[in-house]
């Protein structure tokens, strides 16, 4: 098992482009999905892309029917850019945020993984 | 008590008055000239004696960062009601609109958002059928 494992990560493309993660990076990304509306915010992501605050918030009460506050969601963008599971980009003077996944793989080759 | 007018808050009076009426399709319905700006409110042709929606001066310091922040959130200042959002969708294409949010689902309504050119967002919606 072990040496099957080992084998698998050197053969892993990702780790070419995305540097390891320290301990504190990898505690940023737990904290980050320690919390049921982040996880949704995540989830919503995953299914639309390149959405403003608005649209987040609109679609959030529209697809789960609970109503999330704009200040609340912010917050929560706010940790999830920090644990770089959130991405910014501009259209025209309009912030869109998509979903970065490599942190949560990151997350799997480092930790969960060795338990799994 | 009745909600006769509501506004935007625009950059350039005249530039609204032609997005909002050649391009939306409003019609001007009060026009009066108050020092250098304009008391200009404009109404939908499909209800003339409706509330009416001005086409407010937005000098005051207090705006432009105010506008600037909604449009960073992708947060329309007002929203108008339409009939059918993707024929006004692709006529409002056709007119070189431009869209931050195409037609999409939002449980009850299909809505849409569009850049008025004078520093707001506008939503469109259009109710679903139940």
């Amino acid at each position: 098992m072990r040496r099957a494992r080992a084998g698998f990560l050197t053969c892993n493309n990702f780790i070419a482009y995305w540097a390891p993660m320290n301990d504190d990076e990898l505690d940023r990304v737990f904290k980050a999905l320690g919390d049921p509306t982040r996880r949704r915010i995540i989830d919503r992501l995953r299914e639309r892309p390149r959405q403003s605050l608005f649209e987040l918030c609109a679609l959030s009460v529209a697809q789960d029917g609970k109503a999330l506050s704009r200040q609340a969601i912010t917050q929560h963008l706010d940790l999830l850019e920090k644990a770089g599971l959130v991405q910014v980009e501009w259209s025209g003077r309009t912030k869109l945020h998509s979903l970065n996944p490599a942190p949560l793989r990151e997350a799997v080759r480092l930790w969960l993984r060795a338990h799994l | 008590m009745r909600i006769y007018v509501t506004s935007v808050l625009v950059d350039d009076q005249s530039k609204a008055e032609d997005f909002y009426t050649r391009v939306l399709g409003f019609k001007v319905k009060h026009d009066v000239p108050l020092g250098e700006h304009r008391w200009l409110t404009v109404v939908s042709p499909e209800n003339p004696e409706g509330t009416e929606l001005l086409l407010e001066p937005g000098e005051h310091p207090a705006v432009p960062p105010y506008k600037a922040a909604l449009v960073v959130d992708g947060i329309p200042a007002t929203s108008f009601q339409v009939d059918n959002l993707d024929a006004e969708y692709d006529r409002l294409r056709s007119l070189g609109v431009s869209f931050t949010v195409k037609p999409l689902d939002a449980g009850t309504v299909r809505m849409a958002v569009l850049d008025d050119t004078c520093g707001n967002l506008i939503q469109l919606v259009q109710m679903k059928v139940a």
